[in-house]
């Protein structure tokens, strides 16, 4: 199997006052034709830079020093600005945290999607592109979409503005769909639904998917492979069944462990101990050695910086002592 | 069941909030009548705005002359509308041009940043830093003075405030995610600043632009007085002031400098009351939603 988007040793930093942050640090993940990719970290691990740098959106004082990116055969990152705008949005589509402010306050939401569709189909006949973003609004489970036309962002509920946000999405049938926590800033009982019309909007047109979350549920629900991010980069990426089995990297384990469960009503949460690294001043060698039970003061972990290794096939962990149990 | 609420659009909103400012509101009807009758100047003038007849020159207000006659016989009330639509026009156009350049100037320079940022803005910063009544001077003595020289002039002396307006704004709209959203959708920046940018600072280039049509009305009357601006016979509001320059006529005949002193005053005064009627409307801090 071709991936159909392989991220290779992705780095960007970011040169601030205090020094520069290595945001993303030798990132490499894949997605297959029709896969669903879950990548999960806790905020500042490195996610969305991944996500933004995908579609060449990274903005100073933010760079790509290092690695490439390459979908359906081209580098994305070498490309000149002009095709990477055609594939923005065409082939590659993102949806989204906060539909409300990602969409224009003052533009009904209507026009913004005919606008999203107009941007690659120009030759499309107004009444045309009507119909077509009556039909994907109806399609994302939008009722009445001819009287939600013309309305704006704030007239639609938290969820309706996602689902809008979501065809916006799809408006053009995307390869890859970039979701960037689509569902942080909505309603708990919403989450599921928005959820589940990814997942079926993905599927019933072959798109492949990334899915940003912090939330491991929705990893479980929805991903097919999962990516496990740490201070700007992959500690752990393979199937999720695999890997939520027989997790390889200390810091998946203790996410997992870290879950709130029905079946333990008993006790509170398991943290993992400590905070993440300041990417200022990463520590030398891996950077979860700190926090690390496994670690435990061990000179491996202190000096070398663990490389991905293959635990199984086709799961990988970036840990020295993988094998070991905690 | 649905319900089908529809809330006020920010327009109406704003018209609303305009409409109830009483002052704004005066101040447009005067200009509303004050451009009709600049419009309809041939209709109403009665009289040829150029025709001299030194038989009756200097001739106080009558049935037949509403305002009198100037110096050379010429009837004032028809040189006063007339002069009207030259002022107006003056004004309108040389606010527009400055606010449209200006403002484009300004998106750009915000969206594309770098060095077209350092070079817009530099540029305003020259600009500004001359007096421009030294640079119209000058100008008016190498172009010959008129009405075209002047809009053009003025447009050129004038962008940087809208420019640098709009800048601002653009920089801040930059970082809105509905921007960021809009790029990962495939726009490009010209694109961007289309759909997003110049339909969102509208509101405050309007604002801009109408106060400065009172400015520039301004110094066209100043120029036009002394001579640099719209050139005889063609009257303009100041260049009618010119014939009132000594102490005697100011003080016997008052209907040669009154008309058209008034006309400036009341004009401006109203494009101020409208602009700051506008300012407000659209102004939405501290306004509860």
């Amino acid at each position: 199997m071709t991936p159909l988007l392989t991220v290779d040793d992705l780095a960007v930093e970011f040169r601030t006052r205090d020094g520069v942050v290595r945001a993303v640090d030798g990132v490499s993940l894949e997605v297959g034709p029709g896969e669903i990719l879950g990548v999960v970290g806790e905020s500042g691990s490195g996610k969305s830079v991944t996500a933004m740098s995908v579609l060449g959106l990274v903005r100073p004082p933010g760079r790509v020093v290092r690695g490439s990116v390459r979908f359906d055969g081209e580098d994305l990152l070498a490309l000149p600005a002009r095709r990477l705008r055609r594939i923005r949005g065409r082939r590659i589509a993102m949806i989204f945290q906060d539909p409300m402010t990602a969409l224009n306050p003052v533009v009904p939401v209507g026009a913004q999607i005919a606008e999203a569709i107009r941007l690659h189909q120009p030759r499309l006949g107004r009444a045309a592109v009507r119909a077509r973003v009556l039909e994907l609004l109806a399609s994302v489970g939008v009722a009445d979409p001819a009287a939600r036309y013309g309305r704006h962002p704030h007239e639609y509920s938290g969820g309706m503005r996602q689902r809008a946000m979501i065809a916006m999405a799809l408006a053009n049938e995307p390869d890859l769909l970039i979701a960037d926590e689509p569902t942080t800033a909505l309603d708990v009982t919403v989450q599921s639904q928005v959820l589940g019309l990814i997942d079926t909007a993905t599927r019933e047109a072959g798109a492949a998917a990334v899915l940003i979350t912090h939330d491991l549920g929705v990893i479980a629900e929805l991903a097919d492979r999962v990516a496990v991010m740490y201070a700007g980069r992959v500690v752990e990426h393979g199937d999720v069944h695999q890997v939520f089995a027989t997790p390889s990297h200390p810091y998946t384990r203790g996410l997992l462990a870290g879950r709130p469960r029905l079946e333990q009503a008993t006790g509170g949460l398991v943290p993992i101990p400590g905070s993440p690294p300041d990417l200022l001043a990463p520590p030398p060698g891996c950077a979860f050695e700190p926090r690390c039970a496994l670690a435990a003061g061990r000179a491996a972990c202190r000096a070398d910086r663990p490389e991905p290794v293959a635990v199984a096939a086709g799961h990988l962990s970036a840990c020295h002592f993988h094998e070991e149990p905690v | 069941m649905t319900t089908t609420v529809t809330p006020a659009s920010p327009r109406s909103l704003a018209a609303r909030r305009f409409r109830r400012n009483r002052m704004a509101l005066a101040g447009a009807v005067f200009l509303t009548a004050v451009g009709v009758l600049a419009l309809a100047a041939p209709l109403v003038a009665g009289h040829d705005p150029n025709t001299v007849d030194l038989a009756a020159f200097r001739e106080p207000p009558s049935a037949a002359h509403l305002l009198g006659t100037d110096s050379s016989g010429r009837d004032v009330f028809a040189r006063l509308v007339h002069a009207g639509r030259v002022s107006l026009l003056v004004g309108l156009l040389s606010s527009l041009a400055a606010v449209a350049f200006g403002t484009l100037l300004g998106a750009l320079a915000g969206m594309l940043g770098g060095p077209v940022d350092a070079v817009v803005m530099r540029a305003a910063d020259v600009v500004l830093s001359f007096p421009s009544l030294v640079v119209i001077v000058v100008l008016a003595g190498v172009l010959g003075p008129g009405a075209a020289m002047l809009v053009l002039v003025f447009a050129a002396c004038n962008w940087p405030t809208a420019c640098r307006v709009v800048r601002g704004l653009t920089l801040s709209l930059r970082e809105r995610e509905y921007v960021q959203a809009a790029r990962a959708f495939g726009a490009g920046r010209l694109t961007v600043i289309g759909r997003h940018v110049l339909p969102a600072v509208l509101p405050q280039v309007a604002v801009a632009g109408t106060l400065l049509v009172a400015q520039l009305i301004l110094l066209e009357a100043v120029l036009s007085f002394l001579g640099l601006g719209v050139r005889p016979p063609r009257a303009s509001w100041g260049n009618m002031l010119t014939d009132a320059q000594n102490l005697t006529l100011i003080q016997t005949m008052p209907w040669l400098w009154l008309p058209p002193g008034l006309a400036i005053a009341l004009t401006v005064l109203a494009v101020n009351f409208v602009g700051d009627g506008l300012r407000d409307a659209v102004d939405l801090k501290g306004v509860r939603g």
